[in-house]
């Protein structure tokens, strides 16, 4: 099963969620597909099993000895990535039309490094993430690598996700079995959570809602509540505000494991319940 | 002046602090956090204009393909993909470069308009406003980026950054003066201001930090920025009628106590960058 942990909006708790959901699921294997921004790692000490380089797309390199500054190469590249017979590699995307231009041969195309790619045996489970490069494109490719490596363990999947819409919460959601939606209840809040649905409803996926710190605003929380019964998608989960949520992330423990925490608690359930799902929708 | 308001990890209150200072600077907001833009929200600006965002994808001319596939070759976005009797498109995943139609011996390749997002302009009390939408379901949100941020006038220009270090923010960047690192003393929150630190620097702008939802004066993120050089620009106080006005899509600089913040804010901002 793979459990995928989405917002929309940043900063609504997915990571505190993951990782409590991972540490409920006894040998579950945790992904972390927030790859520019991953903090899945920091919870845990495991030992390192693997690493790899991962390359995703070409740049392309110009021979100052063959090229004849002739600016042909300028003038077809759509993504203004040629400036003086230099390539300015945070604008190439690696098309390769400048070497098809080039009447000298002087530009060929290489692969371009996005990450290493590191996995580790936990003392529960494995971890999969990626050190990405500052400013890499290819993000889309990498988690899609990062969901691949994951499917030689046996296991749960729970894949932290990114923010947004885009390619790298398109890349998050495909295979996923269950989309687990963490909003909060803020007009900031509803308005993504309203448009990270329609992008699910576009894949073979389970919404579930979870609405973190849902006690800031009631009357907003309502409003979610209302949204989601109206368009049938379950709200599996109110989370109060809970204080231990920062200690959680400054110890870097689960918050699962405070024994105290009724963020904990509720989390310890949302994960019971999701296995519950996924058996009815198994059968 | 283009001051770009970035973050790293999501969440931290980049919305927050470019609305109210626009509101405070009397300056023009523009919001590129293109997926998910919440800008709006709070400045409630009238819209006057909506412009769609096009991007070209090839169309192939049935009757003068021959089947050559030099095209599906050349393509190494997987856009174009070669069956067994003719080419199949894939737009979501075309970069627009223009190439298959370079290499189409048979003139077989146009291109055509395929909307990816929209572009709104408006304007609050006094000020310009403007966002951009990524269609639902498009993968590529740099189109609408560049598109929005394009023709910025010459006047000072807030811009609200996407969360995260990859493509989104590069080209966000690109069209930067300086910037400002929003950030929350959290372990998260050092970790990815971290990482913007390291993508800011690649564009050689002037930068500082601005701390919110702060509970201690020196706290991890103080202390990583003395360490590192780097100017804190401000500090926001961890506070709940903070979190109250900004779930109800309240500007607070609208409470005395909190105009103070930005008064500061704005005046060390002339000071530094105008």
């Amino acid at each position: 099963m793979n459990i995928s942990v989405l917002s929309g909006k940043g900063g609504t708790g997915k990571t505190t969620i993951a990782i409590g959901i991972a540490d409920t699921i006894k040998g579950s294997i945790k992904v972390d597909c927030d790859v520019d921004a991953a903090n899945m790692h920091m919870f845990y000490k495991g030992m390192q099993i693997s690493s790899e380089e991962f390359f995703s797309g070409e740049k392309a390199y110009i021979d100052t000895n063959k090229c004849i500054k002739c600016g042909r190469c300028k003038n077809s590249c759509k993504f203004d990535a040629i400036e003086n017979s230099k390539i300015d590699f945070l604008k190439c995307e690696g098309c390769g039309v400048c070497s098809l231009v080039c009447p000298s041969n002087a530009i060929v195309l290489s692969k371009n490094k996005v990450a290493n790619i590191l996995e580790y045996k936990l003392e529960d489970g494995y971890l999969i993430k990626a050190d990405m490069e500052i400013g890499a494109d290819g993000s889309g490719r990498l988690i899609t690598k990062l969901r691949d490596n994951a499917k030689k363990y046996e296991g749960v999947n729970i894949i932290d996700g990114s923010p947004g819409i885009g390619c790298s919460v398109i890349a998050s959601i495909t295979g996923a079995d269950i989309a687990l939606i963490v909003t909060e209840p803020t007009l900031s809040g509803i308005d993504d959570l309203k448009r990270i649905l329609e992008l699910t409803k576009t894949f073979n996926v389970l919404p579930l809602v979870c609405i973190n710190k849902y006690d800031i605003n009631l009357d907003m929380s309502q409003n979610i509540e209302e949204y989601c019964n109206e368009n049938k998608i379950q709200v599996i989960s109110k989370i109060p505000y809970d204080k231990f949520v920062l200690k959680s992330i400054n110890e870097l423990k689960p918050i699962t494991s405070y024994k105290d925490s009724e963020a904990g608690r509720k989390i310890i359930e949302i994960s019971e319940k999701i296995l519950n799902i996924y058996e009815k929708i198994k059968k | 002046m283009n001051i770009v308001v970035l973050s790293g990890k999501g969440g931290t209150g980049k919305t927050l602090v470019s609305t109210n200072l626009v509101k405070y600077m009397k300056a023009n907001y523009i919001d590129a956090d293109v997926e998910e833009p919440n800008g709006f929200i709070f400045l409630k600006p009238a819209i006057k204009e909506k412009i769609d965002v096009k991007v070209k994808v090839p169309f192939i001319d049935k009757d003068k393909c021959k089947k050559c596939f030099k095209c599906t070759e050349f393509c190494r976005f997987n856009a174009l993909a070669k069956t067994s009797d003719k080419v199949l498109i894939f737009d979501k995943l075309c970069h627009s470069c223009g190439g298959c139609k370079i290499v189409c011996k048979f003139d077989a390749i146009e291109y055509v308009d395929k909307k990816v997002g929209i572009i709104e302009k408006g304007h609050s009390e006094g000020f310009k406003c403007s966002r951009g939408l990524l269609n639902i379901g498009e993968p590529m949100a740099v189109p609408v980026i560049k598109e929005l941020l394009s023709n910025l006038g010459g006047e000072l220009n807030i811009i609200d950054s996407s969360p995260g270090t990859s493509c989104n923010v590069v080209n966000i960047l690109e069209h930067a003066d300086a910037a400002i690192l929003v950030t929350e003393p959290t372990n998260f929150g050092l970790h990815d201001l971290d990482r913007a630190v390291k993508l800011v620097k690649k564009f050689n702008m002037p930068f500082a930090v601005v701390v919110n939802r702060v509970t201690e004066k020196y706290n991890i993120i103080t202390k990583y920025c003395s360490r590192n050089k780097i100017e804190v620009l401000g500090q926001i106080d961890y506070d709940k009628d903070i979190a109250i006005m900004y779930s109800r899509g309240e500007l607070i600089i609208n409470k005395e106590k909190y105009l103070n913040i930005f008064k500061a804010l704005s005046s060390k901002i002339k000071e530094k960058w105008l």
